[in-house]
């Protein structure tokens, strides 16, 4: 049925005629009312909308100008700002929040008529490895009820992994795409940092924070990239780059392709059952034509402690637009404006969010800026440096996306610094900027790995013509959690 | 480094967070955690590195000083908790 098919395949029917976007955004509708009890997968389900936009969109077919995203179904994390629709971002303190505006992501996904089911959950304002710091509830995920589907785009990797979305949207400022998309076996990009607008999508740590597509296979996260690359002048981060056509070089050979494997991503506290799946995968490619060449990130050992510094410091900053003034949750009855803020705030936010908040309000306090940020932002250098030492040796750098599968439900939800350490392997790309994905490669205890692929700067076509190849050969990409065939 | 509830408190009012007093040593134990781990940054010396603060180290763009915004301020106030005449309200701050 249409939920087995991907988004290329689905485009491609639309196309022929063999269905109408009514139909398949009803399909789905149905999909989510019948199945998402189980996982928890959406916040929001936008029937009318959808239904509207899917009217729309076969209209637009009709008189010949539809596009290859023209009333396909999909959905966005809640952290894209979506007009007059509830933008909660996993918080109480969004709860009441239908925005105003769309995000610049939101806005171009409409251009290119593809058709809003709904909003995905989510850790709270992104903070978070396993998706239980939602104010509405963990995801579960879809390969095993008692297991965390990962974060912070939890709900979005659940939903496309139970097929109740061909595909989802999703950001990245330590790994929110990737290990989700590892944990549930999805196919997840994240592009080079500015590639996306950020205009819209609710700030978390700014010089981290990246959109990106998580779908089933890279071709479909191609046609995703497509509709949502480029310049936007709304985002002063955002850069002034041609999008190519991501879907171009899907097809190239991989060949001589060099791959640099870091020697820090395959040691200690990385499950021997995780390695074993991406070491045949990297055979894979050596049957392919690619060579391998043995790399060194010696500072990459230092990204999650700099991470802890960098992004609580910036989203202390962000989140203190959350006032209870403008938007938002407010208390009830303040007795003056400083009861206001600190209730509104207190009441408003979760238990993560508020550490990451007091973590980042200490590392910018007077007296620890330049033992905390400062140096944070140094290691930053050095880590980012790595990097382009090593792209002068290879093509792409592969290993693990995260050291262990899915974890149990509660299991780290008490120790925050355990959650951080299920991130060792993404939070590197996100200080240097680069752009990253995770493919499916394999099974351990059952539950899925995933292959992480780094890039150099703006190399989206390579990683997604690279992990296209390895879909060529393999399936891992397809197999589905038997509850939801 | 570990903090203590005091300092909890202190970083709690500088942040406008009102925090339980209950749940005061809790965090205090888990921030102390954070940062024990962060404390890992001082195992490289870091003297001649420039700070990154962008991973290409672009300077943020500017553009011409111009109206390229329309009014919308009943829209955007729409969502707000409290206004009055355009304004927020907000408890009284003068006497």
């Amino acid at each position: 049925m249409y939920h087995n098919k991907t988004l290329a395949e689905l485009s491609s029917m639309l196309e022929a005629g063999d269905v109408s976007s009514v139909e398949l955004t009803q399909y789905f509708l149905d999909r989510i009312k019948s199945k998402d009890a189980d996982i928890n997968s959406f916040v929001t389900v936008t029937e009318e909308q959808a239904l509207a936009q899917a009217k729309a969109a076969d209209e637009t077919r009709a008189v010949g100008n539809a596009g290859p995203l023209t009333g396909v179904p999909f959905a966005h994390k809640d952290i894209f700002c979506t007009e007059g629709v509830r933008s909660s971002c996993g918080s109480k303190m969004l709860d009441n929040f239908n925005s105003p505006y769309d995000a610049t992501v939101v806005t171009k996904l409409k251009q290119a008529g593809a058709v809003m089911l709904g909003k995905t959950n989510m850790d709270e304002f992104a903070m978070g490895s396993s998706n239980e710091t939602s104010f509405y509830g963990a995801v579960k995920n879809p390969w095993d009820l008692n297991k965390v589907p990962g974060g912070s785009s939890g709900g979005s990797a659940a939903a496309v992994a139970a097929r109740l979305t061909p595909a989802a949207t999703g950001t990245d400022t330590g790994g929110s795409i990737r290990q989700p998309a590892s944990l549930c076996n999805l196919t997840g990009l994240k592009p080079t940092y500015g590639r996306v607008s950020r205009f819209g999508m609710i700030a978390f740590a700014s010089s981290l924070d990246q959109a990106g597509p998580m779908a089933r296979t890279a071709e479909d996260c191609a046609l995703l990239l497509n509709a949502i690359a480029g310049f936007d002048e709304k985002d002063s981060t955002s850069i002034e780059q041609e999008v190519p056509d991501y879907t171009a070089d899907l097809n190239k050979s991989v060949k001589g392709l060099k791959i640099g494997l870091p020697k820090e991503f395959f040691g200690d506290g990385l499950d021997p059952e995780v390695a074993k799946s991406v070491d045949a995968a990297i055979e894979e490619y050596k049957s392919m034509g690619a060579e391998i060449v043995d790399i060194s990130l010696p500072n990459s050992g230092l990204s999650v402690p700099v991470y802890y510094v960098v992004a609580p410091a910036e989203c202390s900053s962000n989140l203190s637009r959350m006032d209870g003034v403008r938007f938002g949750h407010r208390c009830e009855e303040p007795k003056d404006l400083e009861d206001l803020y600190k209730r509104s705030r207190g009441e408003g936010f979760g238990d993560e969010v508020k550490r990451r908040i007091l973590i980042g309000a200490y590392a910018l306090s007077a007296g620890y800026y330049d033992a905390y940020y400062i140096k944070a932002q140094k290691l930053r250098r050095l880590i980012s440096d790595d990097f382009k030492k090593a792209f002068e040796q290879c093509d792409v750098i592969m290993g693990p996306t995260s050291p262990n599968v899915a974890f149990n439900m509660g299991e780290k939800s008490d120790d925050p610094v355990s959650m951080y350490l299920s991130d060792i392997y993404t939070i590197a790309v996100n200080l240097a900027g680069l752009p990253g994905m995770s493919v499916p490669a394999g099974f351990a205890n059952d539950m899925p790995v995933g292959l992480q692929i780094i890039g150099n700067y703006f190399e989206e076509s390579r990683l997604l013509n690279v992990a296209h190849a390895y879909q060529q050969n393999t399936d891992w990409h397809e197999q589905c959690p038997a509850e939801f065939e | 480094m570990s903090l203590d509830a005091e300092q909890v408190k202190k970083i709690a009012h500088l942040a406008r967070l009102e925090i339980n007093e209950a749940d005061i040593p809790g965090y205090a134990e888990t921030l102390s955690n954070i940062l024990d781990l962060v404390d890992q940054m001082a195992a490289v010396n870091t003297d001649d590195v420039e700070p990154m603060a962008h991973p290409m180290d672009a300077s943020q763009r500017l553009r011409e000083d111009v109206v390229t915004e329309s009014n919308q301020r009943e829209h955007f106030q729409s969502v707000a908790p409290a206004t009055e005449d355009g304004l927020y309200l907000v408890p009284k701050v003068i006497e």
